[in-house]
């Protein structure tokens, strides 16, 4: 079996199991399903460009605000439907995504990671600024009765789930897809050999430009979503913070695997949850484990199933 | 005899702050020769082929390849047209299979029909003798394999100029001599620029010589007259 079928295989059998689990799992966990499928979404857009293309960005907080204000205001200035609403939030997120990637490709390496910093605090100060409008830190609710799409209601925890699901099939299936083409594959070189790749003849800084607009806009995708399916938009998810979950989310799962965003949300998630109920020292568990992750397992759960036992992980 | 130029580059220098290392080199590529770039140490060979494949940009001067002017093009439209290059050091995607890195190779030269690219990339892992190792990592291989890998890497794109930069240095004495008739064979169907410092290798598989001393041609003939250049011999093989 060639290892894309194994790979397509894998990818059917996670969808399966999240179907199934919503069936199994207690409404809590539901709930929290939930939210892990659309932050799931991030991370995996996130690890286009870090896993793959291996440009490490800190700003990707201004992405996911980017899709969460573009839905979000649309919705509570505008007073679009969801469904136009997320395209406004989509187009946000591009358009960001496109103008800052055109600037910040200028640089490399460690300059590449402050300047997207930087354009994420731009952002995040922006919001702040626009505070009239945004909310700023306090953000703002997006009414219950806005948030029907076509007809289902999102504040339901079963369409809200089935909505995050098909989402995070979405782009799990279309990640899955592009890294098996011949631009995916281009990226991978990227990350692997730079100079070797651009003297094959590819065009690195194009490549790279449309990796970082592609992995803003899944990000912004994520971020239109959560606004949409919890109903809530405000400064916090601009701020560094959420530049640097996706890195963590990532870093635990697996760089450069399709599944790896997946179980790194899942696995942070569940241990702050469970250290939350512990200690309220939470974020030094979360260190200890990260920590201890980047010992004995550096390439990420997934990584390092990769490596001991199934090297067609894609 | 009217050869068809493949490259000609005209005037052209580099200069890093004071230091002329590439001053005003004419230079004439015909199509279907094997050319070899020799001079002593710091003569400019390899910041003069950084010019022609667009990896340095040049200070003066102009390039043409098949009569298209390519001065001041990025160096992956340069490949697009038609060059391979080798690293003086070699560079190889490590921790892919060889079979992707030539893949990586063929792709990009001949678009991404999977059943195409395939062919390609077997055929000639087949004759760089690479072809039962193709889903070892390119990390694992030895040195001069790794060679071997990135000459396959550049006949996967079929190029019409292939330039390689110093590819016998660092390999052992057999390997040399193997990949002498690599060379040769490269030679019937495209055309090579070949920078080398071992003079068996120039001597047994070039045509024509140019010879490169402190950023200028110092002479420039086929091999026999090379060796006979007062000129050459004074300069490069220290006999002066």
């Amino acid at each position: 079996m060639s290892s894309a079928r194994s790979a397509h295989i894998l990818h059917l059998g996670v969808l399966g199991l999240l179907f199934a689990a919503f069936f199994l799992l207690p409404a809590y966990h539901q709930g929290n399903l939930a939210r892990i499928l659309v932050l799931a979404v991030y991370a995996m857009g996130y690890n286009l460009l870090f896993g793959y293309t291996g440009l490490l960005s800190l700003g990707h907080a201004v992405f996911f605000a980017a899709g969460m204000y573009g839905l979000g205001l649309a919705m509570h200035l505008g007073g679009a439907t969801p469904a136009p609403a997320f395209l406004a939030g989509m187009i946000a997120a591009l358009l960001v995504a496109g103008v800052i990637g055109s600037l910040a490709l200028r640089t490399v390496g460690v300059a590449f990671m402050i300047v997207t910093l930087m354009f994420a605090q731009a952002g995040y100060l922006t919001i702040l600024y626009f505070g009239t409008y945004t909310r700023g830190d306090e953000g703002f609710v997006i009414p219950q009765t806005a948030r029907a799409l076509w007809g289902f209601d999102l504040t339901d925890p079963t369409n809200r789930y089935f909505a995050a699901l098909i989402l995070f099939a979405v782009v799990l299936l279309f990640i899955g897809w592009l890294v098996n083409t011949s631009f995916g594959r281009s990226l991978i070189a990227i990350r692997e050999n730079e100079e070797r790749a651009r003297m094959l003849g590819y065009d690195v800084q194009r490549a790279k430009w449309i990796a970082v607009t592609l992995s803003g806009l899944l990000s912004g995708m994520s971020g239109a979503a959560y606004a949409l399916l919890f109903g809530y938009a405000g400064a916090t998810f601009a701020s560094v913070q959420y530049s640097i979950l996706p890195l963590l989310w990532v870093l635990l799962g697996g760089a450069g695997t399709t599944i790896g965003p997946l179980v790194g949300t899942i696995f942070m998630f569940y241990l702050i949850d469970f250290a939350s109920e512990v200690t309220s020292a939470y974020m030094l568990v979360a260190g200890v484990a990260f920590v201890l992750l980047t010992l004995f397992a550096p390439t990420g759960i997934a990584g390092e199933l990769r490596r001991r036992a199934l090297p067609w992980l894609p | 005899m009217a050869a068809v130029m493949l490259l000609e580059a005209a005037g052209l220098s580099k200069s890093f702050g004071g230091l002329d290392a590439v001053c005003a080199v004419d230079f004439k590529l015909p199509q279907g020769q094997i050319r070899a770039l020799i001079g002593p140490n710091g003569a400019g060979k390899s910041t003069f082929v950084g010019m022609l494949c667009g990896r340095i940009p040049a200070s003066k001067g102009e390039i043409s390849f098949e009569g298209q002017r390519i001065t001041g093009w990025p160096a992956h439209r340069r490949i697009r047209l038609g060059m391979a290059y080798t690293f003086q050091i070699t560079s190889v995607f490590g921790a892919l299979s060889l079979f992707e890195n030539v893949a990586l190779a063929a792709r990009r030269a001949h678009g991404g029909k999977a059943a195409k690219v395939d062919g390609i990339t077997k055929e000639v892992l087949e004759r760089v003798g690479l072809a039962d190792r193709l889903q070892q990592q390119a990390r694992d291989l030895s040195y001069g394999h790794q060679r071997l890998l990135e000459i396959a890497m550049g006949l996967a794109q079929t190029p019409r100029l292939f330039i390689l930069d110093e590819p016998t240095q660092g390999l052992a004495e057999n390997e040399v001599e193997s990949f002498k008739t690599l060379i040769r064979t490269l030679g019937q169907d495209t055309t090579v620029l070949l920078i080398e410092h071992n003079m068996d290798v120039v001597m047994e598989t070039a045509d024509y010589i140019t010879v490169l001393d402190q950023g200028r041609t110092l002479a420039e003939g086929p091999p026999e007259a090379i060796r006979q250049n007062d000129a050459v011999q004074a300069a490069y093989l220290g006999t002066g």
